[in-house]
């Protein structure tokens, strides 16, 4: 409904201004419509919080922590807490770890040997990032 | 710029229009829409002379998806499909703006090829990120795309129009946006280069090609280029999926238009903390799935869209 709501917002704000996303935030903040808009909550992008060491947790799009150190001959092990599938891709050119699709709740494991700063990113959603450092 | 406050009247006669329900048909001419019927639902039959070509566009059916936003996304899919019977004319045929799996299992492919098959038309698809997963879509073209040269994407002509079917979800690099890729814009440079500005094109495919929220990767990041190649015809009409809910941009000649899911709804760009799936009240979630239907008549400038949701 809120989704249909936008929608027609959007095309009248293309009728009307030409710039349809400007119009669009402008409509659906503006005072008064309260009755077609529920009360959203103001955005926070908390990092997850690992529930066990070497451990990075995925939990509304983000990687948590973003920055994890670990000795070497670590298994670090991802879990995908979102409703939302995610991978773990190893950013290099020759990517050294690259998982399966994790859905709700699935794990990765991958071991790391030596010493090193290993960058990854979500292969299907580029913008999450982390990395692995080992000193 | 807040162009709409100086039209209360209108913007309030649409917006609580949208709240019941009920779709809008709009017709593109010279780059800018009009309202072409209101109250669709009820007066589907006077909406497509016949004569026009008409198509579809079903989009993110996530089949392999049970999260709270929607535990059966076949069950809403299907529901979909059946919808096809109660248009105004029967759509020539379906484009599929991609997500058909969620996470690129053979078996998701599977359910949702049998279900989509019930409509009994041929489908076009395109491939979203989550039918490309470990693969870069070697399973999903297999079926899908049969004969489609390497890259996945193609060009076909239907009903007096030029279609163009894209790929922007493959080797996607890390931060950045969906991707074309320079093998395909080069290839669409060629492909574009042959046809008559007068020819109606329309171009499909998953990610918006145009930055609807880059901060939740909503956008393509190399499609400037392509638009170099579009912006001489006289009406492109550029369909994605992906952020699951219809967001709507008119630059020049060229239009576009996101489409709902069959499966869940996401939140408005940038509204709340990220875009995972949004769980509507079990009773909302039809108003926010939904199907849309296109109608080209030969003589006109652009193409006709419908969105219509599962509610009505």
């Amino acid at each position: 409904m809120m989704r249909a709501a936008i929608a027609a917002l959007v095309v009248l704000g293309a009728l009307t201004s030409g710039f349809v996303w400007r119009s669009t935030v402008s409509a659906a903040t503006a005072p008064g419509h309260a009755m077609c808009f529920a009360n959203r909550s103001a955005a926070h992008h908390a990092t997850p919080v690992a529930d066990a060491p070497n451990q990075v947790v995925i939990d509304n799009f983000i990687f948590g922590p973003a920055e994890l150190h670990v000795p070497p001959g670590t298994e670090v092990v991802w879990i995908n807490r979102d409703d939302e599938p995610h991978t773990v891709v190893s950013a290099a050119d020759q990517p050294l770890f690259k998982s399966p699709p994790l859905d709700t709740n699935e794990k990765f494991a991958f071991v790391f040997k030596q010493p090193g700063r290993y960058p990854y990113f979500c292969s299907i959603h580029p913008r999450m990032r982390g990395v692995i450092v080992v000193p | 710029m807040d162009g709409d406050a100086q039209n209360p009247t209108r913007r309030k006669l649409l917006q609580c229009m949208a709240v019941a329900g009920a779709g809008t048909l709009w017709t593109v001419s010279g780059g800018v829409p009009s309202p072409f019927r209101l109250g669709f639902g009820g007066e589907a039959h006077a909406a497509a002379p016949a004569g026009d070509f008409a198509f579809l566009q079903i989009s993110d059916s996530h089949i392999g998806f049970h999260g709270d936003a929607n535990p059966d996304a076949g069950a809403t899919l299907q529901e979909a499909v059946g919808r096809i019977a109660q248009l105004p004319q029967r759509p020539a045929m379906i484009l599929h703006t991609g997500d058909v799996s969620h996470t690129s299992k053979e078996e998701q492919f599977a359910v949702a090829e049998d279900v989509l098959k019930t409509a009994g038309l041929d489908i076009h698809y395109v491939p979203g990120e989550h039918d490309t997963i470990g693969d870069n879509g070697a399973a999903f073209f297999a079926r899908f795309a049969k004969g489609v040269k390497t890259g996945g994407w193609y060009s076909f002509d239907q009903g007096g129009v030029h279609f163009v079917a894209l790929v922007n979800v493959v080797n996607l690099k890390a931060n950045g946006l969906g991707r074309l890729g320079p093998a395909q814009l080069e290839w669409l440079e060629k492909d574009l280069k042959g046809k008559s500005a007068s020819t109606p094109v329309v171009v499909y495919a998953h990610m918006p090609l145009w930055p609807v929220y880059p901060d939740w990767g909503w956008g393509t990041e190399d499609a400037t280029k392509a638009f170099t190649y579009m912006k001489r015809f006289g009406s492109v009409t550029v369909l994605n999926g992906h952020i699951h809910q219809v967001v709507q941009k008119i630059e020049g000649n060229l239009s576009f238009h996101t489409a709902m899911s069959t499966a869940y709804p996401q939140p408005a760009p940038g509204q709340g903390s990220g875009p995972g799936p949004l769980k509507l009240p079990t009773e909302q979630l039809g108003a926010a799935l939904g199907i849309r239907s296109l109608d080209y008549r030969p003589g006109q400038p652009g193409v006709a869209i419908a969105d219509r949701n599962l509610a009505t």
